[in-house]
């Protein structure tokens, strides 16, 4: 059974004819946070605006897949979070397939999955019921899900005998094949991908590295991979962008960026951009990222 | 459009099934749990029912049969409101504690599917666990209601649970909005509710100024209809002066209630609090 007679896929009109897959224009969001410095010096802690995105502007073409490098803090988190619904920005706009983020989120949401950093299970739960009921809330049957669990956990190389043991028996790679499962399960045309493989051991950041460029092959995903790893950036996205303390620096094809910097690796092309070390932690206190 | 319309109608079913779903494989998965927190229930339900024998051993003259089933009802309706609130206010603090609050607030699920999903899930469960925590406690003390009319005090409690559903919708917002001290409140939401309500006792003996509060609380309706069907034997049709206050409250606590988690929704979006770790 092919993945698209399971559910119903997104209607061309619900698609925004001719409108990129991502389209981000001033986008910013500022957070309240207390002021760590007053109480360092013992005085009553006030709230401060920290930027957490300043000003981004990109778009993502259909089908295109774009990677985001940045340390923690550096706003990867809340620009996915962002176009996930989950934030309201303060200044700029957000478009999914022709649809604002903000205005009308229920069409954007039906667009979109994602896959974050934690994979995030009601742990008592076995794989298979926390990907039936989530499933049901993008409007699949039981009849839809009956075969298409088993077909999609095969995909992901997920044990057949263990997809009814909860979730917390699992390792962190078994439990990250099932959160990209649950994002698949949903067709979404919009992949947000949040630090994926962060965590995972080396064979399981290939595996699903691996399945990251299968589903780019075998459907028309667009895909946005924020993440820490810069060769997996550079293996899976056709253009790369440098996201320091909330500001995109740059949003290009790997290769333009190093050249753009006069750089080898993209290691290098990231020090010269941000003055930074990659491995060396935001100084921001956003703490979206 | 009219295709459009009902494809999306019966997405939104299909996601209330998903919620009513979830549910029951957490409550399976936690049955051991639900036997120990039942036996809880039942524990705390006897302190409090085994007043009316006390006061009778202590001299006093009380008409034990009746003055025990006041008390019994009161308690089991404490506890079956605490069931509604309880997995009402979980639609945001267990999820947030599990981390699946981002994935389920930006599916495509009309927030009002969801809540009623819970709501609904939640009278199920809870008119179970009222009726066994009932049979139980009425099994220990040997009470003789010949008159009770079960199915007319189901109905009061199955309109009045509209009413706490709406409130308990309303207080499903606080731990979105304070992630530590969010689920408390809706405690003391709850016991603020049936203090006024004449849990145990009648209304009348409550200062003037809680009797006013009385007068727009579910709970007393609730109570009082339950009362008189299970102790006086009072059929459903006499018991309009009950349902109907039911009904308004009803009526305008669930719009209220959605418009106040939306209203939260919002707060929380704009404030980067609708995540995992609050």
């Amino acid at each position: 059974m092919s993945r698209t007679a399971a559910i119903t896929p997104p209607s061309a009109g619900s698609l925004g004819p001719g409108a990129p897959a991502v389209e981000v224009a001033g986008l910013s969001k500022q957070f309240l946070r207390r002021d760590k410095r007053d109480r360092r010096a013992g005085r009553r802690t006030r709230k401060r605006r920290v930027p957490a995105l300043t000003n981004v502007t990109f778009n993502i073409e259909r089908g295109e897949c774009v990677a985001i490098l940045g340390q923690n803090g550096s706003g990867k988190s809340t620009l996915v979070r962002l176009l996930s619904t989950l934030l309201l920005p303060d200044g700029g706009s957000a478009h999914v397939f022709g649809h604002d983020v903000i205005k009308e989120p229920r069409a954007v949401q039906r667009l979109i999955n994602r896959v974050s950093v934690e994979a995030s299970f009601f742990k008592k739960m076995s794989a298979t019921e926390n990907l039936s009921y989530a499933a049901r809330f993008y409007g699949m049957t039981a009849g839809d899900t009956r075969d298409e669990i088993p077909r999609i956990l095969n995909k992901v190389a997920f044990a057949t005998d263990r997809r009814t043991e909860p979730m917390e028996n699992l390792s962190r790679g078994m439990q990250q094949k099932v959160a990209l499962a649950r994002a698949l399960l949903t067709s979404p045309v919009l992949l947000l991908l949040d630090e994926p493989t962060t965590g995972l051991d080396p064979r399981s950041k290939l595996e699903v590295q691996d399945f990251i460029r299968e589903v780019r092959s075998s459907q028309d995903s667009t895909i946005l991979l924020c993440t820490h790893d810069l060769a997996e950036a550079e293996v899976l996205a056709e253009r790369v962008g440098i996201l320091d303390r909330g500001e995109l620096l740059v949003l290009e094809p790997a290769e333009d960026l190093k050249r753009r910097y006069g750089a080898a690796t993209l290691e290098d092309a990231f020090f010269v951009a941000t003055g930074k070390t990659f491995e060396q932690e935001g100084a921001e206190e956003g703490g979206e990222d | 459009m009219m295709r459009g319309a009902t494809g999306s109608l019966r997405a939104e079913l299909i996601g209330l099934g998903g919620i009513m779903e979830r549910n029951a494989y957490l409550v399976k998965r936690y049955a051991l749990w639900e036997v120990a927190f039942f036996i809880w229930t039942v524990a705390n339900t006897l302190t409090i029912v085994f007043i009316a024998e006390g006061v009778v051993a202590a001299g006093g003259r009380i008409d034990l049969n009746r003055q025990t089933t006041v008390l019994l009802i009161g308690a089991v309706i404490w506890a079956y409101l605490g069931i509604i609130f309880e997995i009402l206010t979980e639609t945001v603090a267990w999820e947030r504690w599990e981390g699946t609050i981002e994935y389920t607030f930006m599916a495509p699920l009309s927030r009002t599917v969801h809540l009623t999903g819970m709501g609904l899930f939640a009278v199920l469960y809870g008119v179970v666990r009222a009726g066994l925590l009932f049979a139980v406690i009425a099994f220990f003390f040997d009470l003789a209601l010949p008159d009770a009319d079960f199915v007319a005090a189901l109905v009061v409690l199955g309109v009045a649970s509209v009413s706490f559903i709406g409130i308990g919708m309303m207080t499903a917002v606080l731990p979105l909005i304070s992630p530590e001290k969010g689920t408390q409140l809706g405690f003391i939401a709850q016991g603020m509710l049936l203090v006024v309500s004449g849990i145990y006792y009648s209304v009348e003996v409550l200062p003037q100024p809680m009797q006013w509060l009385s007068v727009i609380s579910p709970a007393t309706y609730a109570l009082e209809g339950i009362r008189d069907a299970i102790l006086e034997g009072a059929a459903l049709g006499t018991l309009w002066d009950e349902i109907v206050p039911l009904i308004i409250i009803g009526a305008v606590s669930i719009p209220a209630g959605l418009a106040v988690f939306r209203r939260g929704e919002q707060y929380a979006k704009k404030h980067g609090k609708l995540k995992r770790s609050g």
